[in-house]
């Protein structure tokens, strides 16, 4: 199965509805066993039990970072290789980053107030996320400005590809600035600095998160292609010569 | 190069005679800084205190409403088709145009600086640097903006929408032109810093803003 036996959407209807159950299943056991441990993680020496916002907070980060990496690829193939699920894949993907995101400011924020004693902070990475935040809502106005789907995909590919220089300025920007916000700790030179018995409920979380978001965005441009299919046939219906009476 | 360099020509012309609406800009520009006072009160003090920064909103809000005219105009009355077919290539056609434009809407407004930096009670130094700063940074709104015009001229929805789209990605240049100009002031801190990166951000627009909107130009009129 390549990429190019995809592009023909019955194909990939078809798989899409043989994958999505088992997908689904399996998300929902992985977020019962990270939820479970989770809970069972022992409480952090400084922070108490407020530690365990991370393990929601910090898959909903790399998520939201992720989504629009999977977006700007989608982009290039829009742009380049003008595969047809790409534009496809690239609208149903910009809600659902955009949520994760949302997420991750609030579960951020709701960390922060205990711990920083404030709910928001203008510091770098707490403002590039933000920026990120902004610029998911203007490609989804993008998108829903414009009636013709394959124009809307073209403007909104260039804009993708322009936001993606975000995406580093997210990732190092606690590296270049001396944020409130600390620095990356679980993936970095010489190994994590957390400890395993966080480390491994964050990682089955992570990947959790990231099951959830293939079920979601699979099944988002399931509904996608379906809807373009009815915009199709009402076209057609609405362009029939109506015999006069 | 004779191609490029008569573009430029034109736009320029185009702009400040009748119809042309580059010193609108600089009409707006004065007005938002005149209605800062009447929202914070007439301290003079704060004023001088966030007077940078009410200059560079200014500046900013200015050129992203003379940014709508970039593609605008030449689309409705078919210039831009005849642009997209000639053999310069486009990247260099759109680069020109942006030129164009922050030579007769992004110049003024430095221009300006200086006068409404009187009415915020900034000192000779202070105005100077922001205008600096300016200087520095109109450019990357003006390259960055002109993605937004080109992507709102192929969707024939302008206004509204390029701001949506242009604001958040001249975030960065608000924040450094902002910070530039206070350490200026100030005079603890490094000059050079921000200012590098303002000058920095400036020239990665200038690579990127022609390409992008190029690209969108191609794709988007067919």
């Amino acid at each position: 199965m390549t990429l190019t036996e995809l592009a023909n959407p019955t194909r990939f209807l078809s798989l899409a509805t043989r994958i999505l159950p088992w997908l689904a299943m399996l998300t929902v056991v992985l977020l019962a066993i990270g939820l479970y441990q989770s809970a069972m993680a022992p409480d952090d020496y400084q922070q108490g039990a407020t530690v365990k916002i991370m393990f929601i907070h910090v898959p909903n980060a790399w998520l939201s970072m992720f989504v629009w990496g999977v977006m700007s690829v989608a982009s290039l193939g829009t742009l380049v290789w003008r595969h047809p699920l790409a534009d496809v894949a690239a609208k149903s993907a910009a809600p659902i980053g955009a949520a994760f995101t949302f997420l991750a400011l609030v579960t951020g924020s709701l960390w922060g107030r205990p711990m920083w004693g404030t709910y928001w902070e203008w510091d770098a990475r707490l403002t590039s996320v933000l920026i990120l935040f902004l610029m998911y809502l203007g490609l989804i106005a993008l998108w829903r400005a414009v009636e013709d789907p394959s124009r809307a995909a073209r403007a909104a590919a260039v804009l993708t590809l322009v936001g993606a220089i975000n995406i580093p300025i997210i990732k190092f920007s606690v590296d270049w600035w001396n944020t409130l916000h600390q620095p990356a700790s679980v993936m970095k030179m010489g190994g994590s600095s957390l400890d395993k018995s966080f480390l491994v409920p964050l990682l089955v979380m992570a990947v959790a998160f990231s099951l959830l978001f293939i079920t979601l965005h699979l099944a988002a441009m399931r509904n996608e292609i379906l809807r373009r299919r009815l915009r199709a046939l009402q076209m057609l219906q609405a362009s029939k010569p109506v015999a006069l009476p | 190069m004779s191609v490029l360099g008569a573009l430029i020509r034109r736009d320029i012309r185009i702009a400040v005679r009748v119809g042309g609406g580059a010193l609108i800009g600089v009409l707006f520009f004065l007005t938002v800084v005149v209605l800062m006072p009447f929202a914070l009160g007439p301290d003079l003090a704060l004023l001088a205190r966030l007077g940078p920064a009410i200059l560079w909103l200014g500046a900013l809000l200015a050129s992203l409403l003379t940014l709508d005219r970039l593609f605008t105009a030449d689309h409705d009355d078919g210039s831009l088709d005849l642009i997209l077919m000639s053999r310069t290539p486009l990247e260099l056609v759109c680069a020109a145009k942006a030129l164009a434009h922050w030579l007769a809407a992004g110049v003024p407004l430095i221009v300006a600086t200086p006068v409404l930096g009187l009415l915020l009670n900034l000192d000779g130094p202070a105005t100077l640097a922001v205008a600096l700063t300016l200087l520095a940074g109109t450019p990357a709104l003006t390259f960055t903006g002109m993605i937004g015009a080109a992507l709102a001229v192929t969707l024939q929805r302008g206004g509204l929408l390029l701001a949506v789209l242009v604001l958040p990605l001249s975030i960065p240049v608000l924040i450094f032109g902002v910070a530039a100009s206070n350490v200026a002031i100030a005079g603890q801190l490094s000059f050079s810093t921000p200012f590098s990166i303002l000058c920095a951000l400036s020239l990665a627009s200038l690579v990127i803003g022609p390409f992008a909107a190029a690209a969108s130009l191609r794709h988007g009129l067919d």
